[in-house]
């Protein structure tokens, strides 16, 4: 029994449970966004487990192959495989298993719904993860791509095909996910570098990557409320969403006129719980 | 010093919680003015506090404060002359415009010698209007529930606010730094409190 809550314990860590969280939200919201989901629990479910399986399996997968890297920086040197509580070959199989069980259900859920699920974990692994990661920090934008496709499952599988505002709400995601990393970025610049990792920061300086933050927030911030208004979303919540955003923006601004670590991770923090109001605003509707 | 005290967060918290309500039912009014000047209200509160938890009491010492604390009293004042003074509603959106600039002009310029008296007449003049306008239009019957009064008293709290803020940034030890930073959540609390009641009671 200790056995299994030490396992479970250290594979909740290996799916950055908040990360996978704020995804799942993400998801959810795409799919609840076209209201009449709610009262269809089954699918609902569905939706839930297998992006909730598909996104903690790319994550672990990311995690087994940036072992090496996680290694090298201080702040993900006591990671499960990094520390070795956890073997890489173990990883491995645990990041398959729950990839692979995670698309199939998708696929089973939906055909176009597990295709785009299966597209966002080929991107964020094999793209932004191998591939480019190690190579140009315009990496970020495969990473962002991938972080837009549970949103844009959600919406598929509910509308039954691709519309515009399941376009803009994956768009909202890419344009949010540079102020989400790129503030991480520039507070374990360091780090990032110690492990020879290309990040905005290091190739273009902390002005250039604030200034990007600051647009990236915008057009973010333009999005959702796009989005918001083509879901039809009550003048009330909409009202909160241009408040909310209005934050994002005006935070990100201060960022770039008196930036410190404080702002800079604040904003990192605000950027967040942006994501998980707006998300919550959508479902809401 | 600067580090929110831990209980200070759920207060702040519940503060946000509830001005969000009130940016999403948008105020009592019919008038799209007064709505959109309640949100306003309101939505600063919203983001004031999430910068509040977010980024500790340092936020309460930068610059802008002044020009965001004075939005507030404003928007709510400018939202009050809309609903029950309509005929005061021109000269009165031209007093916060011009009000609002004004602040902005001589925050700008540290020596200017006309801010602290032009700071200090903005928010006399929109205090007074949140926290008469209220009591007057329920001692007449203009309003059908006596518990509009609330935002009278939430005006009254946010002019102790305003004086907490003003001690803090003077750097007079009238009241230690540690008490205003521990008052402080508790009065933006029961301000939103009050104005929210209040608003919710028409």
């Amino acid at each position: 029994m200790v056995f299994i809550r030490t396992k479970l314990k250290l594979y909740r860590k290996m799916i950055k449970s908040l990360q996978t969280g704020l995804l799942l939200a993400t998801g959810l919201a795409g799919y609840m966004s076209f209201r009449c989901p709610v009262f269809n629990a089954p699918q609902l479910l569905a939706v839930a487990g297998s992006l909730f399986l598909a996104i903690s399996g790319s994550t672990v997968l990311n995690m087994w192959y940036d072992r090496d890297i996680d290694a090298r920086m201080l702040r993900t040197c006591m990671r499960p495989l990094a520390s070795g509580q956890v073997s890489s070959k173990e990883a491995l199989l645990l990041g398959l298993i729950l990839s692979i069980s995670g698309i199939g259900w998708a696929l089973a859920t939906g055909l176009m719904f597990g295709l785009i699920v299966a597209a966002g974990l080929f991107l964020d692994v094999v793209v932004y993860s191998v591939w480019l990661k190690r190579k140009t920090a315009w990496s970020i934008v495969w990473g962002g791509i991938s972080g837009g496709m549970p949103i844009l499952a959600g919406r598929t599988l509910a509308v039954g095909g691709f519309d515009w505002v399941g376009i803009v709400l994956a768009l909202g995601i890419l344009f949010w996910i540079p102020t989400h990393i790129m503030t991480f970025n520039i507070r374990y610049k360091e780090d990032y570098q110690s492990a020879g990792v290309p990040t905005f920061v290091s190739r273009y300086g902390i002005a250039v990557t604030r200034k990007i933050i600051v647009a990236c927030s915008i057009f973010a911030a333009l999005m959702m409320a796009a989005a918001a208004v083509g879901i039809g979303m009550y003048i009330g919540y909409l009202r909160l969403l241009v408040v909310l955003s209005i934050g994002l923006v005006v935070l990100s601004i201060n960022s770039l006129l008196k930036p410190s670590e404080k702002i800079n991770f604040g904003l990192f923090k605000y950027a967040s719980l942006y994501m998980l109001s707006a998300m919550i605003l959508m479902i809401l509707v | 010093m600067k580090i929110l005290a831990r209980a200070s967060r759920p207060l702040l918290f519940l503060m946000v919680l509830l001005a969000a309500y009130e940016v999403t039912v948008g105020g009592f009014s019919s008038h799209i003015l007064a709505t959109w000047a309640y949100t306003v209200a309101f939505g600063v509160l919203v983001v004031a506090g999430l910068a509040l938890i977010l980024l500790g009491n340092e936020v309460l010492e930068k610059p802008a404060v002044v020009i965001i604390s004075s939005v507030i009293p404003l928007a709510l004042s400018l939202g009050l002359v809309v609903d029950f003074l309509p005929e005061w509603q021109t000269p009165y959106i031209i007093f916060v415009l011009v009000g609002l600039g004004l602040i902005v002009f001589t925050r700008m310029r540290p020596s200017n010698r006309f801010k602290i008296l032009i700071l200090s007449l903005v928010h006399a003049v929109a205090g007074l209007i949140i926290f008469i306008v209220p009591i007057i239009i329920v001692l007449n019957g203009t309003v059908p529930s006596a518990w509009f009064v609330l935002v009278s008293i939430g005006a009254a709290l946010i002019g102790i606010g305003g004086i907490l803020l003003t001690l803090l940034r003077s750097g007079r030890e009238l009241l230690n730094q540690k008490i205003i930073f521990s008052i402080l959540p508790v009065i933006l609390l029961l301000m939103t409190a009050a104005f929210v009641a209040g608003f919710q009671s028409l």
